[in-house]
């Protein structure tokens, strides 16, 4: 009845498989060539002018000093890296925790009842978030530290136990004692207060006490800390002024403050208003239920809605971390030694620029890779398991 | 029975309710108030009494359009006057579009109403401007303030009356051509006049933000779409781009290409600090744009690509006519928040390239021999971060305006 149908091949050329792999082929052979190319040029300009492509600069000595640290101009490029590497973390580390608090406080402050503290909070993420960075870390370290603060010779010390200047500030720093036994002594402080917390609130489940589970653990993490330190024979050094420099307990360098204070600022602006978005997607009913249990505001806060708004939180929260991982390449421009300021200097002291901005590059994109790995953990971990 | 907070007057009510409401409260109140009064007292004492403006109001110029050639002031005055008419126009048929759907905010206003929120919108903008005009002494910026005001009044006026008397498709076309000529056109007179390498002041930061941005996109779509394809090997490289440039800082991208672009490419066609900076600007945005537009091309329904499927188009034009287009409109404002920051971002190429842009001018007139040693940082840099703050506050509140219009979010 129907007529057969002709029995034809598509032409390969109409071959849906065909045309995208050809298609892909030559997308990847343009971008191929135009790698392949830079590259050729690289290696003829490198060869004509006698620059290294390898890294054997590494073990050359560095023949620049490092403010701050325990390094010494005749030790290898290597260290000097490993230096930069760490005070990329300092200064991340720190920040990260800093901002955060400071963010959630601010982002908390933006949705008080109290008008004055509402207005405040917007105030300042207003003005801080719409500031390039360059501009808040070029004040903080122009315009405050080498200004504001005070020569060494009429530093200020507040109490006696620190000393404020403009050649840094100087902190009271433990002694007498190795680093790895006080961090054995604060991780049992911490575990301490882990399993009397779990405890207390074993107890609050049977008994329907309050757990109070806060003030037990931070008791105990203290007293810890405390014995610890008297058991191990440690002592307390005060910082002085010694002629044009600050002597005993730890210097925190004022490159470092100025940098640190503008990223910890800046973020803290744009992680308010991470925050606040977060806590208004939480459910009125949840911050009412609390209430209707007799919640104070503080439990209501920290138990209620802040769980449930940081788990919304987290990914926006991840993004600005690896800003500011990111953003701390800015303490180049500012004396502040770490990654990119290591790799500047190596390369003004005649190391190969490639290779060595090679380097940075490869390991602010590990990091980079790392920190969104935890995130993505992290989220998976705490995201809602929906029924 | 009468309560305490009951009986008093609605100030006194208002202040209990939003300020003292618990001992907490008013602990708060009191601290960050004083701090609050403090902190205002000391800026208002700076600004109004101690800060020496004169070293702004001296090198005004030199921030600003930095060493632009005297004799060739006028190209930049036609180039400004020009783009505002342009920008009049299209803001103008987008306004006479909005009108004729009946979706239009600002129709439904008195004259008053319609001039208050303009000044909400953007009388930061006018006023700092205006603030600009008081501090030169030469007659100069008020003549292109005032060819600027009239080319954007007229082009908003003839804005709107276009679309209707546009009735042919060809002449659309045409006009939208036209439309896209103009700024390139504009760039072409200005980079003839004064070669690029001399941009520098705030013009560099304005020329380098709005390049950055406009480069970047028909990269960042690319690269979106290939990161969506079902194409393995277009994928890899997609994501390999996007990932590496997004873990990279910008500020060790513009070092790169300020010490290492001489071995990648030949000498004969290196160029220029400005150029450079230029081009990683817009590297480095197409990652982040490619994420963006990402996002929208996964916030458009499944059903839109399967409806024009039925209907018979080529995957390409179901792309280019039906996705594309739904997936760009929900993500504008996330480009416009890209473009802010990017914005910002442009103070890096003064530190990392040594080019001459509004921020390092701020570090250079505290070396001048009137101004040196005095400690004038602070003066200078609470001048730049102000013009950056307002452009970027402006910018981000008219995106939030935006997010409302469009819904992104709310359905």
């Amino acid at each position: 009845m129907t007529p057969p149908i002709p029995k034809s091949r598509t032409p390969f050329y109409r071959n849906v498989r065909f045309i995208s792999w050809s298609f892909q082929l030559v997308v990847f052979a343009v971008v191929a060539a135009f790698v392949y190319w830079l590259f050729g040029n690289y290696q003829r300009n490198t060869a004509s002018s006698g620059i290294p492509t390898n890294f054997t600069f590494l073990g050359s000595p560095a023949s620049f000093d490092i403010p701050g640290a325990d390094f010494e101009p005749t030790e290898s490029v290597r260290n000097a890296y490993v230096i930069g590497v760490l005070n990329t973390l300092r200064v991340s580390i720190v920040g990260i925790i800093l901002a955060t608090i400071l963010g959630i406080l601010i982002g908390i402050g933006r949705l008080s009842k109290n008008w004055l503290v509402r207005k405040l909070s917007t105030i300042y993420v207003e003005v801080l978030r719409n500031l390039p960075l360059l501009v808040i870390i070029t004040f903080t370290f122009l315009g405050v530290v080498l200004q504001v603060l005070p020569r060494i010779e009429d530093s200020w010390t507040p109490l006696g136990i620190m000393v404020v200047s403009n050649r840094g500030i100087g902190v009271p720093w433990y002694s007498g004692t190795s680093g790895l036994s006080l961090i054995v002594v604060f991780f049992v402080g911490v575990i301490g207060w882990w399993l009397l917390a779990r405890w207390r609130h074993l107890v609050a489940d049977r008994t329907g006490q309050p757990a109070r589970a806060f003030w037990f653990g931070g008791v105990f993490f203290l007293a810890a800390l405390v014995v610890g330190w008297i058991v191990l024979g440690g002592r307390i050094i005060l910082p002085m002024v010694d002629g044009k420099r600050i002597a005993g307990g730890i210097r925190v360098d004022p490159s470092y403050f100025a940098v640190l204070i503008a990223l910890v600022i800046y973020t803290a602006s744009h992680i308010a208003e991470i925050v606040r978005g977060s806590i208004q997607a939480v459910p009125v009913g949840q911050g009412e239920a609390a209430s209707a249990l007799a919640l104070s505001g503080f439990q209501r806060m920290w138990n209620v809605v802040l769980p449930q708004a940081m788990r919304i939180a987290i990914p926006p929260l991840g993004n600005q971390y690896l800003n500011l991982i990111k953003n701390s390449s800015l303490g180049a421009g500012f004396a502040y030694f770490e990654l990119t300021q290591v790799t500047q200097v190596t390369v003004g002291n005649g190391s190969p620029a490639v290779p060595a901005f090679t380097l940075a590059l490869t390991f602010y994109v590990v990091l980079s890779l790392i920190t969104s790995a935890f995130v993505n953990v992290a989220n998976r971990r705490f995201k809602l398991v929906e029924r | 029975m009468t309560n305490a907070a009951l009986t008093g007057r609605p100030a006194r009510l208002w202040v209990r309710k939003n300020l003292f409401r618990t001992p907490l409260d008013a602990v708060l109140t009191v601290v960050f108030g004083s701090l609050s009064l403090y902190v205002l007292a000391r800026l208002a004492l700076f600004v109004f009494v101690n800060a020496r403006w004169e070293i702004i109001e001296r090198n005004l110029k030199l921030l600003l359009v930095g060493r632009w050639p005297a004799d060739q002031l006028d190209v930049l005055v036609t180039s400004v006057v020009v783009l505002s008419l342009w920008g009049g126009v299209i803001a103008g048929i987008v306004a006479g579009r909005q009108i004729r759907k009946g979706t239009s905010v600002i129709a439904g206003m008195t004259p008053t109403q319609r001039l208050s929120d303009l000044g909400r919108r953007f009388g930061l903008v006018l006023g700092t401007s205006l603030l600009l005009l008081l501090l030169t002494n030469s007659s100069g910026p008020w003549l292109m303030a005032g060819l600027m005001l009239v080319g954007g009044v007229a082009g908003t006026w003839s804005g709107r009356r276009i679309g209707v008397r546009f009735l042919s498709p060809i002449v659309a076309r045409a006009g939208i051509l036209i439309m896209a000529a103009v700024p390139i056109a504009t760039y072409a007179y200005m980079v003839s006049a004064v070669p690029l390498a001399q941009w520098e002041g705030f013009i560099f930061n304005l020329s380098a933000a709005a390049a950055g941005i406009i480069l970047s996109f028909p990269l960042g779509v690319v690269l979106a779409l290939g990161r969506r394809s079902k194409l393995k090997l277009l994928k890899m490289v997609s994501v390999v781009y996007i990932e590496f440039v997004r873990g990279s800082p910008l500020y060790v991208l513009l070092l790169l290409a300020n010490v290492s672009l001489e071995f990648f490419v030949p000498a004969s066609i290196a160029p220029s600090k400005v150029i450079r900076a230029m081009v990683t600007f817009t590297i480095f945005t197409a990652a982040y744009l490619a994420e963006i537009v990402r996002g929208g091309l996964q916030s458009v329904p499944r059903g839109q690509e399967e409806a024009a499927k039925a209907l018979g188009l080529t995957p390409a034009k179901q792309m280019r006519l039906i996705v594309l287009p739904q997936a760009l409109r929900n993500v504008i404002p996330a480009q416009i928040g890209q473009f802010i920051s990017l914005f910002k971002d442009t103070t890096l190429a003064g530190l990392a390239l040594g080019i001459f842009d509004l921020l390092a001018g701020a570090g250079v007139i505290t070396q001048q021999d009137d101004f040196r040693g005095q400690g004038l940082i602070i003066e200078a840099l609470v001048f730049v971060g102000f013009l950056f703050w307002v452009g970027s506050f402006t910018m981000s509140r008219e995106s939030q305006r935006l997010e409302r219009r469009l819904g992104v979010g709310t359905r």
